[in-house]
């Protein structure tokens, strides 16, 4: 969260002041469970979207009902009932926590290591308190920051709204509705989201996070992102936080769509910590996300950036589409998996453009009885002519009852294409853990640092406050893992 | 008060007994040096004092400043002021060098109530005394032990040893893999350490270390035993004859 307290800084230094406010009530409405069209036009009409909104969720809807559930990723789960699932839930008040003396001790023990004030606590915690740091205002004056320039950053429904020529030129543009059985699922569903624009030119003047989205609570579900950055403009965009993060649905299927058009960049870094689950995997979020970004104008770049430490199941490759001519792909990612977690993630980058250029930096740690998979495409196209790719991917392995894969798919149909693949295996060995504790360090603060080390070229990719919460997070994630 | 008193140490790895009734005080200021063959024991003892996981004590005690350490884990050992100069120094890669040292630093300082050290002032610390170590910038900022030479990996031993003060200061063949003039660094290093207050336990197999830290007691451990105790001229003697006769005796 410091990259949010960061932000606050930035958002207190531009109009110096910072307020805390009260949440007003907010009604109360929730779906019967199950999906049928009528549910998807309750959910349409309750975002008060306009009637081709509607028709493009019923048309997804139509795609969904006439597919499957992916079943080639290593991951093993009971089948979701997905007539068992509410798909449209309004915001409650006064369903949660009174105080954080309510709040589960073991949550708020992380809270501390992390070091989250107090006040951000009670938000991540869902305390139902008057008082509460209230986003809203701050929001409200980092908009106006954004506004000068001509960002528009604001809740997809909001852009649905204000900006439909915008949104209907680029949604499912990128990835279109049938990919795969999730994206028709959370095309049909989806509840809301980010939406970011960047104009012609312009360096959007701060790191856009997702915690300054105004009505952001119960979005996690079906969350739907769409940024958008023109001709020689730059946004740096971070998602999710490092506090973990619960939540009463299971299922999280998001779509994550970028563009970028001649000499853009759009940096994309992600921290994700959903509940894992007990140490038998209980009650752990599903996470079945869809990222793409489309590097349509030459020379612009898209960079992943991921640490994954939550969820029970991990099931997420964001890509890269390089079409523009030396267009550059990035995906960097540390996946920690621990007691009965499975994660399956990789990246796909996708050379159609000449001179295109990506790199793969992965780094899996599995420790406890988990599974962790490195699945990745790198595909060169025809057109790739003198195109590049890099692909680095380690694992580590903590303790002897965890497993570490690596699946690369890479297929070339040009002759001057390159493509260097490099993988290893290693383990925390008894020397090193020795070593450091030898020099005085606990066992948990020798494993993070080991640990740490192996994911530097990652970590080294984060914005900086993020990078050294995602330390402390990776460090958390893997106690009680050694000795 | 002795600052290090092994009692009886009798030790196993598996079934196999490797070090049978080790006795052994070191008072502070004193410079005490353990000659022996290969297999005789040396890296065992090091280890069994340190705490090693895989080495268990059958018998026998060993106190650090007059407290029993047989119940605690090797970084409270660390913490209570035991250090251990490797033999072979472990590769850590991708951790930053100033990230680990001063990972081993915070540690005791957390444990003595004490916040975590100042960052800048920290650095300036370590940048002083590698300077002193013929230590460049440069291999601070490497990972720990990753690519260094045989003699880097001795002088960021002691480099760690100046950083973190201990009490005991065990040194197991520090001297392995050093040309001349990195091993009249390293004992120049070591003897720049040494106090009144520290001890010192020098592990070898051979004299010429001894050269340049000069031992006030040498000690022939042999088959797990220490067969015979003298003063420095023990080890010339050594030097001279070999150990066969101590191996024969054992």
């Amino acid at each position: 969260m410091s990259a949010t307290a960061e932000t606050v800084r930035q958002v207190e230094e531009a109009t110096g002041k910072y307020k805390y406010g009260f949440v007003t009530d907010i009604e109360v409405d929730k779906a019967p469970k199950g999906l049928s069209e009528d549910t998807i036009r309750m959910i349409s009409a309750k975002k008060e979207e306009p009637e081709w909104m509607l028709e493009w969720r019923l048309k997804a809807y139509a795609t969904w009902l006439k597919m499957d559930d992916p079943d080639w990723a290593m991951l093993n789960y009971p089948p979701i009932d997905y007539q068992d699932i509410h798909y449209y839930s309004a915001p409650k008040k006064g369903d949660g926590p009174k105080s954080l003396d309510e709040v589960d001790p073991e949550l708020l023990r992380t809270y501390e290591k992390l070091g989250i004030p107090l006040h951000e606590q009670e938000m991540l915690a869902g305390v139902a308190v008057d008082a509460v740091f209230d986003s809203v205002s701050v929001v409200t004056t980092f908009r106006e920051k954004l506004a000068e320039v001509g960002v528009i950053f604001c809740p997809i429904s909001e852009a649905i709204k204000n900006h439909p020529d915008l949104v209907k030129a680029y949604i499912g543009s990128v990835v279109p509705q049938g990919d795969n059985y999730f994206t028709a699922l959370n095309s049909a569903v989806f509840t809301d989201g980010s939406f970011v624009y960047i104009p012609k030119g312009v360096r959007c003047p701060m790191e856009l996070s997702t915690y300054f989205r105004i009505n952001e609570k119960d979005t996690g579900q079906f969350e739907r992102t769409l940024i958008i950055a023109e001709e020689g403009s730059y946004v740096s965009y971070l998602e999710g936080c490092t506090a973990p993060q619960r939540d009463e649905n299971q299922l999280h299927a998001a779509v994550v769509e970028l563009v970028t058009m001649d000499d853009a960049e759009i940096k994309y870094s992600t921290v994700q910590n959903w509940y894992p689950g007990d140490e038998n995997g209980k009650g752990g979020i599903y996470n079945f996300v869809t990222k793409r970004g489309a590097c349509r104008g030459a020379r612009s770049k898209i960079s992943w950036t991921q640490v994954e430490t939550g969820s029970a199941i991990t099931w997420k490759y964001p890509s890269c589409l390089l079409q523009g001519e030396g267009s550059v792909g990035e995906f960097y990612s540390v996946a920690v998996t621990n007691n009965a977690q499975q994660a399956d993630t990789g990246t796909k980058m996708i050379h159609i453009g000449a001179n295109t250029k990506s790199t793969i930096i992965s780094k899996g740690i599995s420790a406890g009885r988990s599974n962790n998979t490195y699945r990745g495409l790198v595909r060169m196209m025809p057109g790739a002519e003198n195109a590049r790719n890099f692909t680095q991917c380690d694992s580590l392995l903590v303790g002897d009852q965890c497993g570490a894969h690596t699946v690369p798919y890479i297929t070339s149909r040009n002759p001057s294409a390159k493509v260097e693949h490099e993988a290893t295996t290693s383990r925390i060995s008894e020397d090193q853990m020795f070593y450091c504790l030898q020099r005085g360090m606990t066992t948990e603060d020798a494993v993070s640092l080991i640990v740490n080390g192996f994911c530097k070229e990652v970590m080294k990719e984060l914005p900086m406050e993020f990078a050294v919460e995602a330390q402390k997070l990776i460090g958390i994630s893997l106690e009680g893992s050694v000795g | 008060m002795p600052l290090l008193e092994i009692e009886n140490l009798h030790a196993s790895i598996g079934d196999k007994p490797i070090l049978k009734d080790i006795n052994l005080t070191i008072n502070p200021s004193e410079i005490h040096a353990i000659m022996g063959p290969n297999g005789s024991g040396k890296s065992t003892l090091s280890y069994v004092l340190a705490g090693r996981d895989g080495y268990e004590v059958t018998n026998g005690d060993i106190r650090l400043d007059g407290v029993s350490v047989m119940e605690m884990e090797a970084d409270e050992r660390a913490r209570a002021g035991l250090f251990l100069a490797f033999q072979y120094p472990v590769e850590l890669p991708g951790v930053g060098g100033m990230s680990f040292l001063r990972g081993a630093v915070n540690a005791r300082r957390i444990e003595a109530g004490l916040d975590e050290i100042d960052h800048i002032a920290f650095v300036k610390t370590v940048r002083e005394a590698a300077n002193k170590l013929g230590i460049k910038d440069d291999m601070l900022k490497r990972a720990v032990n990753v690519g260094f030479s045989g003699g880097e990996k001795k002088r960021y031993e002691i480099l760690q040893m100046a950083l973190l003060e201990p009490k005991m200061a065990i040194l197991d063949e520090t001297d392995s893999g050093l040309d001349v003039d990195a091993l009249r660094i390293v004992s120049e290093g070591v003897n720049a350490l040494k106090t009144d207050d520290i001890g010192v336990l020098v592990i070898t197999h051979y004299q010429r270390l001894l050269d340049y830290i000069i031992p006030d007691h040498v000690h022939i451990l042999a088959d797990g035993k220490i067969v015979k105790s003298g003063d420095k001229t023990l080890a010339l003697e050594v030097e001279k004859s070999g150990y066969g006769e101590f191996t024969n005796a054992a």
